[in-house]
């Protein structure tokens, strides 16, 4: 049970996938100034940083742009030698040449440098925000988990936040070379001549339009993949999870339909999308030839009459060639801002989001109580509870008085909300009204956290993480020994098996929790529970039951565990029910009868009537 | 391997034409600076304006062909991509629908699935690059070396000296940064994994109040794949720029060489520049085939992996002669039956025999792996017995069809399987022409019109895949109704009460046995108050049987239900229960 759930993933390595990105069709952020904004001011910390990140990446731009122009004169040295009697100066080129390599060396240098700092910086804010969105967990009331699936919740603290990082680690700086790119071009070209670069710039509307039209076009097929490709999938994960269903039922054929029908409409989208996104590039590069050409007439014409040298349409060629990639990279960056604003406003939501107000004391002015192990009696009352999950209330004026050390048995049938009340106790939610009192004060007098330690939990779907067997115990007290930790186990009947693996309490519990057996994770759960040493206690009685030994062990490790607490114990077998002191009778979340097993009897109500029909039979 | 090829042999006429389409391409790309070239040395230099015109209408034109083949080798290659992957993913699909239990267990249901989906996307898009990027990189490459050799053979050593620089850094790149992001997935999936965990402990986690620890531990996790990624970054950061620097340095280089030999009279200078054109297409290439050395070894991972389940067949399927059954009575019959798990050491039943009959209610008792559930999934055959032989009606279930076995039985899992449709769907997936009122009908005796009404769309609820928006006791409720809707003959219940609570568990077979009671049933079960009133109860303890008879009889004969049932019942029910009957 602890982990059903198989988060998707997408993408495989932290994005340097490539593939058309840019293409793919984005989501839209509400408010995309807002969060970027609010992702830009996680960057101030790195402010000394992120302003040395922008100048290099600018210099290693410019010194990148200035360079073709240079060889251009190395070669107009060589044309010119080429003319003169004497031959190529050699010496005049060599010095070209040597600060030409200077140029270079520094533009590599700064560009890698701006990369190395990025890569700090961007990393220690998704870290920062990882972190912020871990701690937030915690703080966030349960309704919140109640209104979102695990699965939603996951994907912002994996997915949306790669997306952020992608953005950080490589969009951001893509944004500024190219901004420096497109003017720098721009200067240069109309350095060397204005005319030329009024014609090659001519082209470059077209190559936008071209861009525009064929990313529309295949936006749509690209949606369709997805969505296609979707359907696909889960098909595919349903039929093979319910693959005995299927089979018991006859329904191979139906679902083999289903499945070619699917995989027809990807197959369909897929390629058209292929296919659109890869003319991109040829389309492109055509209207760039054309501009290549118009460059080389044009600049023939021009060296003719002597406006410009060979070496200048050299450069300017070299120019015209470079213009397209950051024009193409801006369109792209674009489209990638704006999911990574989507994404980033989904993780920037769930930071924000209301916390659990802790600690508000039913008189503000009140100090905040506290409690300790040998005083604490473990009297609860319930004091004119009222508590709906909305308006309406479900559970209306309940009154009633749990003395310390007594059993209290919650009954009812399937989804009659028999974990209301734990989740009331434990101050889940908040009452709409009264109060719950442990030995007389109210809940509400001590902090969240105080008030929470107070109860020991065994719960129905038994909750184990990757770690040790120690550590799993230890869950209940941090601070244990090694040698609680073994006395708690030899309370919950689990020491022995324990003893009995390759690695005792250092085992490892696997991350699906499936190397050891259903009964011995309840028995574990118990131990933990023994070794919190709380003076109340939460016992959800599972209902599938284990091996007979097992089952044994368990009932005794409860037994144990229960004594000399006040318990509260969601029951499903008689023998507890009817050793409880008291018993809650549940149906539709509300409590419609309480009161010992022999007073429910005697009302003859519908505990009575539950209980009787156990033998419905006879 | 072998098997995937298979898939990709009707479109080998089609990839001849992507080559030919790829080669057109190259040739023209080729073409283009050597135009240039002459242009510089034929028209500027010479001062012939309209030899330009007559060279620029040429170029245009040849560009416009690129646009053309390349253009014609996408269609090609998306479409042959494209489909050549649905014939996989199809033919994957029916493999596995067709495999039995003991396959899908092969190879895992989470395996099978990725093997379906992320594989085969994986195949189709690495499909799309090689039949791009391999074949038109080394066309390319060798087109350009051929053309730069032409242009100056004296030249060419500058290019194998950039393509060398090249290979040394992608190569450590390859050493360096690969490794790493293997170690970077496993981080991630840490983070995932935890806070998975974290979720569906929400309540454990706050009641022990150990939310540091988690946080912590979270912590840990988060600052390994900080390091990791930092790491990967910077290392990227290095490559691009690097590489940069070769393509630049190689192109001064190309100046410094050509002018010694211009100056000898041995390069012309247009020839000069188109030949750092050709230089910077071969880099290109090589650059192109290093890329595809981290691409084939992924595809090739996952062609294994989908040729795996390929290789596969079925160990269940109908035999030649089977037969069809008709009108069946419904009585099942064990004889000496044996069954071990493929590549179990031991068997999981031995020596079973024993008849459910028409009317009576088989029940089926033991602790956990004392082979319950194994037995049961022997008679719709989703595994085959290893010895012995299972008879419906007086028929050898493997002389039947499958299908007509199958139509037989009513299942119930014992977890509620649903599919995502509406509650309507799903009761219908047994007889998918079955009336309102006999779901109705079937509701009703599964316990489950209750809650049907409480939803706000009644029978036509929808219901999220994998049934996420109904409770376990509604799912399993749900899933007695849908094996109720097919009216078999053979009822076979898996635990299928466990997760409902005793009220409404009685009020079920109460009820089945008033709808249903000329039929088999066969129930499994852990709780003893579900079976006490079986007609026959068979006690399983380690794959035999260990007493068979009623529950009356088995409390006096059978020491191992008598274990059960001491731990389940109380002394005052155990009392009851033979003061009742006895």
């Amino acid at each position: 049970m602890a982990r059903e759930m198989k988060p998707k993933r997408r993408g495989g390595h932290g994005g340097h996938g490539g593939g058309p990105h840019g293409m793919m069709p984005g989501e839209k952020a509400k408010d995309f100034s807002g969060t970027m904004k609010t992702l830009l001011s996680y960057l101030k910390p790195h402010g000394i940083a992120m302003v040395i990140v922008v100048l290099f990446a600018v210099a290693s731009t410019v010194f990148a742009i200035v360079s073709p122009s240079i060889l251009g004169d190395a070669t107009d040295e060589v044309v010119k030698g080429l003319m003169s009697p004497v031959g190529i100066d050699f010496s005049a080129l060599l010095e070209i040449v040597i600060f030409l390599i200077v140029l270079y060396g520094l533009s590599f240098v700064f560009s890698a440098v701006q990369g190395y700092i990025m890569a700090g910086v961007s990393q220690k804010v998704v870290y920062d925000l990882r972190k912020a969105m871990s701690e937030k967990m915690d703080q966030l009331p349960l309704k919140y988990f109640d209104s979102k699936t695990h699965g939603e919740i996951q994907s912002r603290v994996v997915n949306d936040i790669e997306t952020v990082n992608q953005t950080l680690s490589q969009s951001l700086t893509q944004i500024i070379t190219s901004i420096t790119m497109i003017v720098g071009i721009l200067v240069m070209m109309i350095r060397i001549n204005l005319l030329m670069t009024v014609t090659a710039l001519i082209v470059l509307p077209l190559s936008m339009v071209i861009i525009r039209l064929i990313i529309g076009k295949t936006q749509v097929h690209f949606k369709n993949q997805q969505k296609y490709l979707g359907e696909v999938n889960s098909h595919v994960e349903e039929m093979y999870t319910g693959h005995t269903i299927v089979k018991a039922f006859n329904q191979e054929q139906t679902s083999i339909e289903t499945f070619d029908h699917y995989n027809d409409k990807l197959y369909e989208s897929a390629w058209k999308s292929q296919f659109l996104s890869g003319l991109m590039m040829p389309l492109t590069n055509f209207v760039g030839n054309l501009a290549y050409v118009a460059v080389c007439i044009l600049g023939g014409h021009l060296a003719l009459k002597g406006t410009i040298t060979i070496g200048n349409i050299q450069a300017f060629i070299q120019y015209v060639r470079s213009f397209n990639q950051p024009v193409a990279q801006v369109a792209n960056v674009a489209n990638l801002l704006q999911s990574t604003a989507a994404a980033a406003e989904r993780v920037f939501a769930f930071i924000e989001e209301q916390e659990e107000d802790d600690a508000t004391a039913s008189d503000p002015s009140h100090p905040t109580l506290t409690w300790n192990r040998e005083t604490l009696q473990g009297q609860v009352g319930f004091e004119h509870v009222g508590f709906g999950y909305g308006d309406e209330l479900i559970i209306k004026d309940f009154n009633f008085q749990v003395q310390p050390g007594q059993r209290i048995a919650i009954v009812g049938p399937t989804g009659a909300g028999k974990t209301t009340i734990v989740k009331l106790l434990l101050r889940f939610y908040e009452l709409n009204q009264g109060r719950i009192t442990v030995d007389g004060n109210d809940i509400k007098d001590y902090s969240r956290e105080d008030l929470r330690s107070m109860f020991g939990m065994v719960l129905q779907d038994t909750w184990l993480f990757n770690g040790t067997v120690r550590e799993n115990i230890r869950y209940g007290n941090m601070t244990a020994t090694d040698a609680e930790v073994a006395e708690a186990a030899k309370a919950a009947h689990i020491h022995h098996f324990i003893m009995t693996q390759p690695k005792g309490y250092d085992m490892e519990i696997n991350e699906e929790a499936s190397n050891i057996s259903q009964g011995q994770k309840q028995l574990l759960t118990i131990a933990r529970a023994m070794l919190a040493d709380t003076p109340i206690l939460i016992l959800d009685e599972a209902t599938s039951s284990v091996d007979t030994r097992t089952e044994t062990q368990i009932q005794q490790a409860m037994a144990n565990l229960m004594k000399d607490r006040t318990s509260f114990i969601i029951a499903h077998r008689l023998s507890t029910i009817r050793d409880a002191d008291h018993i809650l009778v549940m149906n539709h979340g509300d409590i419609i009868e309480h009161g010992t097993h022999e007073d429910l009897l005697d009302q003859n109500g519908f505990y009575a009537n539950l209980y009787n029909s156990q033998f419905a039979e006879e | 391997m072998k098997e995937m090829l298979k898939y990709y042999k009707p479109y080998v006429p089609a990839v001849f034409l992507i080559v030919a389409a790829l080669f057109g391409q190259a040739l023209c790309e080729l073409a283009l600076p050597g135009y240039m070239s002459d242009i510089i040395n034929f028209g500027i230099i010479k001062g012939d304006m309209s030899y330009i015109y007559k060279i620029g209408a040429v170029m245009i034109l040849v560009s416009f062909a690129v646009v053309v083949c390349s253009g014609l080798a996408g269609l090609f290659s998306a479409r042959v991509a494209a489909k050549s992957s649905r014939d996989i993913r199809g033919a994957l699909f029916k493999r596995v629908t067709a495999f039995s239990a003991a396959e899908l267990d092969e190879f895992s249901t989470a395996s099978l699935i990725t093997r379906s989906t992320n594989d085969v996307q994986t195949i189709q898009q690495s499909t799309v690059m090689i039949l791009r990027m391999a074949c038109f990189a080394p066309i390319m490459g060798i087109g350009a070396v051929i053309k730069a050799l032409r242009t100056s053979v004296p030249l060419s050593w500058t290019i194998g000296l950039a393509v060398l620089a090249i290979l040394l850094i992608m190569l450590l790149a390859f050493l360096l940064v690969m490794p790493k992001f293997k170690v970077l997935q496993a981080k991630l999936d840490r983070i995932n994994l935890i806070m998975s965990e974290r979720l569906s402990g929400l309540l454990v986690v706050r009641a022990f109040t150990t939310e540091a620890f988690e946080e912590e531990r979270f912590d840990k996790a988060n600052l390994e794949l900080k390091r990791i990624n930092i790491f990967v970054n910077k290392a990227m950061s290095f490559m691009m720029p690097a590489l940069m620097l070769v393509m630049n340095l190689s192109s001064i280089l190309i100046v410094w060489v050509g002018a010694k030999l211009i100056d000898a009279q041995n390069l012309m200078i247009g020839d000069m520049l188109a030949f750092m054109q050709y230089a910077m297409q071969i880099i290109m290439s090589f650059l192109f085939i290093t890329m595809m050395f981290i691409m084939i070894p992924r595809a090739a991972v996952s062609g294994q992996r989908i040729g795996a389940v390929l290789k596969v067949t079925p160990s269940i399927e109908d035999a030649p002669d089977c037969q069809e059954l008709k009108e069946p009575k419904g009585l099942v019959e064990f004889r000496g039956v044996s069954f071990a798990y493929p590549d179990a050491q031991e068997k999981s039943l031995s020596d079973i025999s024993f008849s459910a009959n028409p009317g009576e209610t088989t029940a089926i008792i033991g602790g956990t792996g004392s082979g319950k559930s194994s037995l049961l999934s022997l008679i719709p055959r989703f595994f085959d017995v290893t010895e012995g032989q299972i008879l419906l009606d007086g028929i050898d279930i493997r002389r039947l069809s499958q299908k007509s076995l199958r139509e037989a039985i009513g299942y119930v899992p014992q977890k509620g399987v649903l599919f995502s449709g509406t509650i309507a769907s799903n009761l219908r997936y047994g007889k998918e022409d079955a009336s309102f009122d006999e779901l109705q009908e079937a509701a009703k005796t599964a316990q489950a019109m209750d809650f049907i009404n409480d939803k706000p769309e009644g029978f036509d609820e929808p219901v999220a895949q994998g049934g996420t928006t109904v409770s376990g006791g509604q799912k399993q409720r749900l899933s007695i109704a849908r094996a109720l809707v097919k009216k078999p003959r053979v009822y076979m219940f898996d635990d299928s009460f466990s997760a409902l609570d005793f009220k409404t568990d009685a009020a079920l077979r109460a009820a089945l046995k008033e709808k249903v009671g000329d039929s088999t049933f066969i129930i499994v079960a852990q709780r003893i108050n579900t079976i006490m009133d079986a007609d026959k109860i068979i006690v399983l303890d380690e794959g035999r049987i260990a007493g068979m008879g009623t529950h009356q009889e088995l409390l006096k004969t059978c020491g191992v239900y008598q274990e059960i049932a001491s731990s389940q019942l109380s002394e005052e029910e155990l009392g009851k229960g033979v003061r009742r009957n006895g």
